[in-house]
């Protein structure tokens, strides 16, 4: 057998290659699932193309015991069930590794290896054999895979059959079909090749306290959870399943059960301009409103940020990054509108942002997001990623505080309206920089005239110098006096600071703490800061002093957060080194090894230098996009 | 500047409304507006009309977008909330806001700049969408505030100020709007206040989106000879094709017209608008009758006016969002939130 690393029981990483459009998701998500309910630490990551069906299309897995779940490009076996893209998908599998084939069709000369294994299964012929009409024969074929793969990985038949009946409960025909393609896979294997593999699983008990889940399914059920009644979107990959997951999530939990009516209302808007516009007008009005877009959407609502931000309306955006500029690769990942959301708009403007790791945060700061709008009066945005809003992730359960109440800021009801000798809508009475404010309807001594042009701090309309100055500049002190509210930095670090820091923020996370674990081993210790809310503050500035040098890790070209941290720090820029990574896929530790490497010496040499190409996807010009 | 307040002072014998209120907490600031310019008389119409229906000045939304119409909501109802928004896009924002409370009375005011160029997908979908709001695009074919250019209802051949001749074609926002399957959809001329005020008290109490476009002429940049939006032009070539009269719900009726020839039809809330035809076989309830009939008398040269298409009907956004009746402002926060039973319930599913 062929050297096969460090890699082994429960530590290895395998990828489907399938077509879309075939039904191959849903047999991937049983894998994932699968080994979940096995107790092992998983991560998937869906590479999928901007189209609905004939494209090539991928699936990664990766199992680690020690709960690592960043991407790892390091391909120990890949199922290559698309001829299509063999010639790469073959060429990714590690030295040592493993190829699962559809051997109905002699695989060509050319993408023989002759350091990989060839596992030849005649999937389509078997479900030729077996399986009635062309539908039912592509399906089944996802299907006999999987089953190949329990034999060869041991994964325990018992957990995905039980899986099966409960997807199938209902549906005897369709369970005895997935029963019998589980099972001819699995007996082909058993019969003609030694199974299991050395890469392989064991039952752990390491997943009990956790769920998988996507990010949007996640940020939205905080939308839910923090009382949101008002959404509006446009629809755009790849945030689209946060609203479908939260009209989904409001279906079930949130219909008047005595008149069946909803207590929500979700409005599909002609564009992002007018979402925005919605989320802006509700907000107004008082309702916690919200939309759920990608950075070609907040290129759109721009214009309505800004007067957001000047009229002093909360709203919450949503931003699930994808891979710009311009239409960009729909379907791939990227931080690349730091600069753009904390900045939005013409004029002088500054925007809360919140940078969530994983869906946990995705659910949990979609709620301070609610809270921070409307106690800055302001619009926030939650400042996500296509991988962590659409792939599963394994992360603990999600908790709810039953003693939570919405942080609805200064909002003056008819009471005090009625008591009050005056209203000014944009007075700093209380000297912290926040106005009161009022929602129509509620009195009328709360009226007033809510404008994107001039104002004075009155609230009427200007055009003097003074006036429009005291406005703005408690606006800029507003947001940032929001640097001590939005969730803290998370930071790693010893008892005494390491010469050396690294910064990172939102997905890219699981990478870096990976690669800290692998540098401590060989002896470097590295503190480590993790930006999760834009204002920044003390913290961040501490961590920026206490370091000589601090590496900045992100995954867009222009190094947006370090330019983010040169511009609101007091850090000189030339103690700011960057390692960026944007080629559209998550990051992975050997980036940040190979990054650091160009520094530190004693890193060079030490690893050979993995293979941080991303294991990109072949560009293909035939792929016509469909996902904008 | 529009803050600038209007003297307090009121005639002892100035009428009262049935909330006790007189025309003249009605009103706003001072206008800013060119004297003689169209808008301001629209705003005088408003203001009769939300007296006579007694609206509750702080229960009444008014909204718009940017442009002279746009500066109009701060000339009337000082007590109402007003947004003055963004170019193009006051639709979108009302439909938000009524989406979080639809128990409050919406007006849109806006322009033909701001709703059928910059603004013109938003003015669309808001019809398709259905949202309650009274609509009024003041409509002068020009762009005031920028001194002057075309807008898109100039009618071709239409000249501009300094001699020049429109050679592009008009958009119609009456005919856009009945096409897209607006409900309530009218037409009219500032210079004439007694059309005006019943048809936008008629449109305030529709259910649904009510549409008037008003002819409201720029005294400062089209209103020359040669201009079709001038008030000599459409004086000249007006044609009212429908009487309106407005009856409140429970109110006497006390028409002018003669029984036989008026067509009255219930609004949502009880309340009547009673259309009396000038022309024998024009047919109010019939969309594609109207659209034919408007399409003749555009080609003669006249400027069709009047409620031209009324359907009694209680649908509007909300219908279709089966939202509850309460205002979702007026949900309480443990009526929204599931709760952690239910959090660790939907957990269950994620294993």
């Amino acid at each position: 057998m062929a050297d096969h690393g460090d890699h082994g029981v429960n530590d290895f990483a395998f990828k489907v290659a399938t077509v879309n459009g075939t039904g191959s998701a849903s047999a991937n998500g049983l894998l994932l699932q699968a080994l979940f309910r096995m107790g092992i630490p998983v991560t998937g990551k869906n590479v999928f193309p901007s189209n609905i069906q004939g494209l090539p299309t991928w699936y990664e897995i990766r199992v680690n015991k020690d709960g690592y779940t960043a991407r790892s490009p390091d391909f120990q076996l890949v199922v290559a069930m698309n001829p299509q893209s063999y010639a790469r998908d073959i060429e990714d599998v590690a030295s040592g590794g493993w190829i699962l084939y559809d051997s109905t069709r002699k695989l060509d000369d050319e993408f023989r290896r002759d350091d990989v294994s060839f596992i030849g299964v005649p999937l389509a012929d078997m479900c030729v054999e077996n399986f009635e009409g062309s539908r039912t024969r592509i399906l089944m074929k996802n299907i006999t895979y999987v089953g190949a793969l329990v034999a060869l990985l041991d994964i325990d038949m018992d957990i995905v059959k039980g899986m099966l009946q409960q997807k199938f409960s209902n549906k005897q025909h369709l369970m005895d079909a997935n029963f019998q393609a589980i099972e001819m896979g699995h007996a082909y294997v058993q019969e003609h090749y030694d199974c299991p593999l050395p890469i392989r699983l064991e039952g752990m008990n390491a997943t009990a306290d956790h769920v998988m889940i996507n990010g949007n399914t996640a940020a939205a059920l905080g939308c839910v959870y923090a009382g949101a009644t008002v959404g509006a979107w446009y629809p755009i990959t790849p945030s689209t399943s946060l609203m479908d997951g939260f009209s989904q999530y409001c279906a079930r939990l949130r219909v008047d059960p005595q008149s069946g009516k909803n207590n929500y209302c979700v409005i599909q808007a002609e564009d992002e301009l007018a979402a925005a516009g919605m989320v802006i007008g509700a907000s107004w009005m008082g309702a916690r409103a919200f939309t759920p877009t990608s950075g070609p959407g907040i290129s759109l609502m721009s214009e309505f940020i800004g007067l957001a931000y000047y009229a002093e309306i909360p709203g919450v955006f949503f931003n699930v990054q994808r891979t710009g500029p311009s239409t960009g690769m729909p379907t791939r990942t990227q931080q690349g509108d730091l600069m753009m959301c904390t900045y939005a708009s013409h004029g002088d403007t500054k925007h809360i942002a919140l940078f969530p790791a994983d869906p946990k945060e995705c659910f949990e700061f979609a709620v301070a997001a609610f809270d921070l709008a409307e106690r800055f009066q302001t619009p926030t945005f939650v400042v996500s990623d296509l991988d962590i809003g659409m792939n599963d992730w394994m992360i603990p359960r999600l908790e709810w505080d039953d003693s939570y109440v919405p942080d609805r800021g200064k909002v003056l009801s008819a009471e005090e309206l009625e008591a009050a000798e005056s209203f000014y809508r944009y007075l700093d009475v209380d000297g912290d920089h926040v106005a009161y404010r009022t929602l129509p309807g509620v009195h009328p001594k709360g009226a007033y005239f809510t404008r994107g042009s001039g104002h004075d701090k009155y609230g009427r309309y200007t055009e003097g110098s003074t006036e429009y100055m005291e406005v703005v500049d408690r606006l800029l002190a507003k947001v940032e006096s929001a640097g001590d509210h939005v969730p803290a930095p998370e930071v790693h670090q010893g008892s005494q600071p390491t010469e050396w820091g690294v910064i990172s923020l939102g997905g890219c996370h699981w990478a870096v703490l990976e690669a800290r674990d692998d540098l401590a081993e060989q002896g470097i210790a590295m503190d480590y800061l993790r930006v999760r809310g834009f204002p920044f503050n003390e913290t961040v500035e501490r961590f920026l002093e206490e370091h000589d040098r601090v590496v900045v890790i992100e995954q867009n070209r222009d190094e947006q957060l370090r330019k983010l941290i040169t511009i609101e720090t007091n850090c000189p820029k030339d103690k700011l080194l960057s390692i960026t990574y944007y080629g559209g896929q998550p990051l992975s530790k050997g980036h940040v090894l190979d990054g650091l490497a160009e520094w530190i010496p004693e890193l060079a040499g030490s690893e050979p230098g993995e293979d941080t190409s991303g294991g990109d996807v072949e560009p293909d010009p035939l792929i016509a996009d469909a996902a904008s | 500047m529009s803050y600038i307040k209007k003297p307090a002072a009121r005639h002892p014998k100035m009428p009262t409304n049935a909330i006790g209120l007189t025309p003249r907490d009605y009103e706003g600031s001072m206008s800013t507006l060119c004297a003689g310019c169209g808008h301001d008389s629209v705003t005088a119409a408003l203001i009769q009309a939300f007296f006579e229906l007694a609206v509750e000045p702080h229960r009444l939304v008014k909204i718009s977008g940017i442009g002279c119409s746009a500066k109009t909501p701060t000339y009337f109802v000082s007590e109402a909330h007003g947004f003055n928004s963004v170019h193009g896009r006051m639709p979108s924002v009302a439909a938000g806001a009524n989406a979080a409370n639809r128990d409050l009375l919406y007006v849109g005011i806006s322009g033909d700049g701001d709703s059928l160029s910059i603004g013109l997908g938003q003015f669309c979908h808001a019809i398709r969408r259905n949202v309650n709001l009274l609509y009024v695009l003041e409509n002068n074919g020009v762009y005031g505030l920028t001194k002057g250019q075309f807008s898109a209802s100039a009618d071709i051949g239409s000249l501009s100020k300094g001699g020049v001749a429109n050679r592009q074609g008009p958009i119609d926002p009456v005919n856009l709007a009945l096409s897209l399957g607006a409900t309530f959809v009218a037409r009219s001329f500032s210079g004439d206040k007694d059309q005006l005020v019943p048809i936008l008290m008629a449109g305030m109490r529709h259910q649904g989106f009510a549409f008037i476009d008003v002819i409201s002429p720029c005294v400062t940049f089209n209103d020359h000879r040669g201009s079709t939006k001038s008030y000599a032009h459409t004086r000249a070539h007006m044609h009212e094709v429908i009487e309106t009269d407005f009856v409140p719900l429970r109110a006497e009726i006390r028409t002018k017209y003669d029984e036989g020839e008026v067509k009255a039809v219930m609004l949502h809330d009880g309340s009547t608008v009673r259309l009396r035809k000038t022309d024998p076989d024009y047919d109010p309830s019939n969309r594609r009758a109207v659209l034919d009939y408007l399409g003749a008398t555009a080609a003669r040269g006249e400027v069709a006016t009047g409620l031209l298409y009324i359907e009694g009907t209680n649908e509007d956004m909300h219908s279709f969002e089966n939202t509850v009746e309460r205002p979702l402002v007026d949900v309480p926060y443990d009526v929204l939130c599931p709760g952690s039973a239910a959090l660790d319930a939907i957990q269950e599913e994620w294993r």
